[in-house]
């Protein structure tokens, strides 16, 4: 757990980038990544998710029928900027391997976050989607992307 | 024409004479000859599997991408119930107790084994260690990755789950487990080249088999194995975009 979690509770109205909005719980909390697990999801084109594994669905406290078939953005956190994902989506349209840091909402309010390496899936020469792998990050790097992450948004 | 089988050279030593076992059983289901090719080296593997010299390999999970998205191999089935995982162990009496307690500057005894030492490194990242940060032991056997650990010449060390548990009780008490990886979806493969195509259908069928026949089933003890399951080509390709993410 982060040492300057507060446990506070409150909420934030989240915009997503296709115009949709939520009012979402935010607690600060931080849920330690478990170890040794890889957190693994799958969208196609578009960021719709079409699978994931039981590793993603225990940290993120949505159950498999709530997560397949909606935006991968239902895990965004207002704390990451949103140039985090610009740069995700730039990296992967052009066919390359994206990775980053990304502190991630969890359907109770609570976060964890996550080193995510995100490729597209190419299938006979043709884009059917992108698998995400998340794996533990190291404390220093958190508190690394803690910093920049404020000076983005 | 005879065909060449290979095994990738991570498996255990005592599944040897089973492999033979499996060349003969896989000669009377073909019909024809099967020559049994082993390495002790992934290197030299590598390069005869390059060069067209393989046409069925038990093949390691890190090689998979290069037969299938390469070399136009095909994944036939895999092996039931035998996920690669991956241990981090440290001596008994070790002080520290997971891998944020390791720091930089330590000796690691690992193995040429791709995938675990892939894995090995990926888990280690929670300290902040890489391989520009700490050293390494390369040790030819998971019993010698534990004798470097317990005589004190590693720190940590790299193990293949399964060959952490089949260590001798005495030389498992001595160590601890640091961190094992569960990760389920990572697993040896048995892959076919472009000669043994034309078999690939009645190979699949008698392989899956096997778990029936009271001669199969001897085979696949000899081996080590339960049973095999048949892998359809969009699993491979999804077990493959996932090694993908854990290189660079
Ligand atoms: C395979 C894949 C996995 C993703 N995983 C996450 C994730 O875990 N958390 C997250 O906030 N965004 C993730 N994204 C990015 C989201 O699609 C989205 O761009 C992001 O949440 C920002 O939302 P916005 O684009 O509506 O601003 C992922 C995208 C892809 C293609």
């Amino acid at each position: 757990m982060s040492e300057q979690d507060t446990g506070s509770v409150g909420e934030v109205l989240i915009k997503y980038y296709d115009g949709t909005e939520r009012l979402a719980k935010i607690v600060d909390r931080e849920v330690p990544y478990p170890d040794g697990k890889l957190i693994v999801s799958r969208t196609d084109p578009s960021g719709i998710i079409t699978h994931a594994n039981r590793a993603f669905i225990e940290m993120s406290g949505y159950t498999r029928e709530e997560l397949i078939g909606v935006n991968h953005y239902i895990l965004r956190h207002p704390d990451m900027p949103a140039v985090a994902f610009k740069d995700l989506w730039d990296t992967v349209a052009q066919g390359k391997k994206w990775q980053g840091y990304v502190k991630n909402l969890r359907k109770d309010g609570a976060y964890y976050w996550v080193k995510a390496t995100v490729i597209p899936n190419i299938r006979n020469g043709e884009l059917v989607g992108y698998t995400s792998v998340r794996r533990k990050p190291s404390r220093s790097k958190i508190t690394e992307s803690e910093a920049l992450y404020v000076t983005l948004r | 024409m005879t065909l060449n089988l290979s095994v990738s050279p991570d498996f255990p030593p005592t599944h040897l004479s089973g492999w033979f076992i499996f060349n003969t059983w896989l000669q009377r289901q073909l019909n024809t000859g099967v020559h049994l090719e082993l390495y002790d080296s992934f290197d030299a593997q590598r390069e005869d599997i390059r060069n067209g010299k393989i046409d069925l390999i038990y093949a390691n999970p890190y090689d998979a991408s290069m037969l299938v998205r390469e070399l136009g191999f095909k994944v036939l089935v895999r092996p039931r119930n035998r996920a690669d995982e991956t241990v981090i162990a440290a001596r008994h009496d070790d002080p520290r107790s997971c891998v944020e307690d390791l720091g930089a500057g330590i000796n690691i005894a690992t193995t040429a084994d791709p995938d675990v030492h892939t894995m090995g490194m990926i888990m280690l990242e929670s300290a902040d260690l890489d391989k520009t940060n700490v050293s390494f032991q390369e040790c030819d056997s998971y019993v010698l990755v534990a004798k470097a650990l317990l005589n004190g010449q590693a720190d940590a060390g790299f193990f293949l789950k399964d060959g952490y548990d089949e260590l001798s009780e005495l030389v498992r008490h001595k160590m601890k487990m640091l961190v094992s990886s569960q990760i389920s979806v990572v697993h040896h493969t048995l892959v076919a080249g472009p000669r043994m195509q034309e078999h690939a259908e009645l190979l699949t069928e008698r392989l899956l088999g096997m778990e029936e026949d009271p001669k199969g089933r001897d085979v696949l003890k000899s081996m080590g194995l339960d049973g095999w399951d048949v892998m359809e080509d969009e699993q491979t390709e999804f077990m493959i975009d996932l090694i993908d993410t854990l290189i660079d």
